[in-house]
């Protein structure tokens, strides 16, 4: 397949990127404004040799996922805020089974079902933290129509090669913004699968990590067995409460992510001359910040810009560089003041930081950014 | 042309106006090969309640997507006409249906007052087209997309079977 330029929605662009990476099955329950993956899904998987699943609800989503996951199929799920704390209970068996899979969070306003089509950047702890007990969590945040496609195609690359499970989180604008993308062709991008085991089914122990802390992983029908539990388990897979055995499987969970930083960690961070301010964004607030900056300029004041692409694990040591350099951090993000805590954290009280939040289903603006700017400059 | 040229397509949930607004940003995008944004704001209903669809061109990248000073709005109900005007800039233009929009604002605007809904109902009996009517009308005062490229378009998107029906709408 050669390469393609249309003009998508991001849902879309998510889904041409799951399929990109390899994925056989989708399992949802449709929901604002994260619909269009289905719907997208429904029409195509079925051409592409996988299969599409609505389920009940998104409890039942998520389950479909990791069992279509265990028979060796790269499997997405797709929701929103309401529909994402109903999956919770199960990311965290993917976690502590290692199953790898994809769920994709279109952020809208909350809690509860809250506001349905408006945008919001208010589910940043929930895509760290939840799901219950100490958990490994990656959460990727593209911020354009492009990159929805590339970091969809990258979060089934780390759910195969770290064998656990890897949030998407965007929001109602980067979702349903229609832009201009290029649909790479086949083989530009490297696509990864789980290591599967190289011995005899007899030989076979789910958890052996001799060979490394990321475990071979059976396919379910191929003649291997293996027990899986949600409960801490040994190399066997079977229920263990001997603590010397859980605690080493717990701090394994944890150095998947924490080993991997190289692969994992993803940032844009542009630098100008002489800056005391610093902006730290994702998603759609950032490219708010971008025309803000453009502005800033204009006026004589410059101003540095992290954007992440990665926001868990969250870069803590390049934010604590930047306090080095700047007197001030904004952090510009769709709700009452999240990632700011882990700015703030990161720093260790060397910059002032300050957040600029809005909670009205509206995006922030380039000015609001802007006076901001002027206000600490 | 300026930075950025920004439209807003405003009315009733129903009118077809995000799909109008994806129409546009595709003939730019696509056919006539510049930039363009095209984003969405609606309430929960199917039909009726408030509906808006904006697009942004430009030659240049375009990061913030939404119209902030708008250079062209349509509007399809009184109550889009009232509420998005003041987002306008001075010598915007105002595509108002003549029918919906009886209470024009004042202000140092370009004002067209056309039979958007009737050209649709009287010509072809449906109303539901008079969001490609209403492209037709943009195509030709827009300098910033060519009415080939949104020509192209609409007959790309338009369900099969419809084609004649909305090319007859867009010219007019």
């Amino acid at each position: 397949m050669s390469e393609k330029v249309v003009f998508y929605q991001g849902n879309e662009a998510c889904a041409e990127g799951a399929l990109y990476a390899g994925c056989k099955f989708f399992a949802g329950y449709p929901i604002t404004p994260s619909t269009e993956v289905a719907e997208f899904l429904a029409r195509r998987l079925p051409k592409e040799g996988g299969a599409f699943i609505q389920m009940e609800d998104e409890i039942a989503a998520m389950a479909a996922v990791i069992g279509a996951s265990l028979t060796g199929a790269k499997s997405l799920t797709a929701t929103s805020g309401p529909g994402m704390s109903l999956k919770l209970e199960n990311l965290g068996f993917a976690c502590i089974t290692e199953v790898p899979c994809v769920i994709l969070n279109v952020m809208r306003g909350g809690p509860s079902t809250g506001l349905p089509t408006g945008p919001s950047q208010a589910d940043v702890m929930q895509a760290r933290w939840g799901t219950h007990g100490d958990h490994p969590a990656i959460a990727l945040v593209p911020g354009s129509v492009q990159e929805t496609f590339t970091e969809t195609v990258r979060a089934f690359n780390l759910a195969e090669r770290l064998r656990t499970p890897v949030i998407l989180l965007t929001d109602e604008i980067i979702g349903h913004m229609r832009e201009k993308f290029t649909i790479p062709a086949k083989g530009e991008i490297e696509i990864w699968d789980r290591p599967r085991p190289t011995v005899p089914p007899e030989e076979y122990k789910p958890y052996d990590t001799s060979e490394g802390i990321i475990p071979p992983m059976a396919d379910f029908g191929s003649g291997y067995r293996w027990h899986v539990t949600g409960l801490n388990h040994d190399e066997t897979g079977f229920p263990t409460n001997i603590p010397s055995l859980v605690e080493p499987e717990e701090r394994r969970l944890m150095a998947k992510v924490t080993e991997n930083l190289d692969i994992i960690e993803k940032y844009e961070y542009i630098e100008k001359k002489g800056s005391k301010v610093a902006i730290v964004a994702f998603g759609s607030s950032a490219r708010s910040t971008r025309s803000a900056i453009a502005k800033a300029a204009e006026g004589g004041i410059n101003v540095d810009f992290l954007r992440l692409v990665t926001l868990w694990p969250f870069p803590s040591h390049v934010v604590n560089e930047m306090a080095d350099k700047v007197d001030v951090i904004i952090v510009p993000e769709m709700n009452l003041g999240q990632m700011i805590e882990e700015v703030e954290r990161s720093v260790k009280g060397k910059a002032e930081v300050t957040g600029v939040n809005r909670a009205d289903g509206e995006p922030i603006t380039p000015d609001q950014i802007l006076e901001k700017i002027r206000e600490v400059s | 042309m300026s930075e950025r040229y920004e439209v807003r397509l405003s009315g009733a949930g129903g009118q077809g106006l995000v799909l109008a607004g994806v129409i546009l940003a595709e003939a730019a995008a696509l056919y006539d090969g510049k930039n363009a944004v095209q984003t969405q704001s609606y309430g929960p209903e199917a039909r009726g309640g408030a509906s808006k669809s904006e697009v942004i061109i430009s030659e240049f990248s375009i990061d913030y997507p939404k119209a902030t000073e708008i250079d062209l709005l349509l509007c399809l109900t009184q109550e889009a006409c009232d509420k998005y005007t003041s987002d306008l800039k001075k010598k915007g233009i105002i595509i108002a249906d003549s029918r919906m929009v009886k209470d024009l604002p004042k202000g140092d605007y370009v004002i067209y007052n056309l039979p958007i809904m009737d050209t649709a109902k009287e010509k072809v009996g449906k109303t539901f087209v008079a969001n490609i009517v209403a492209l037709g009308a943009i195509a030709h005062l827009v300098e910033e997309v060519s009415f080939d490229s949104v020509l192209k378009a609409v007959l790309s998107r338009v369900p099969k079977g419809t084609e004649n029906l909305n090319k007859r709408e867009l010219v007019g």
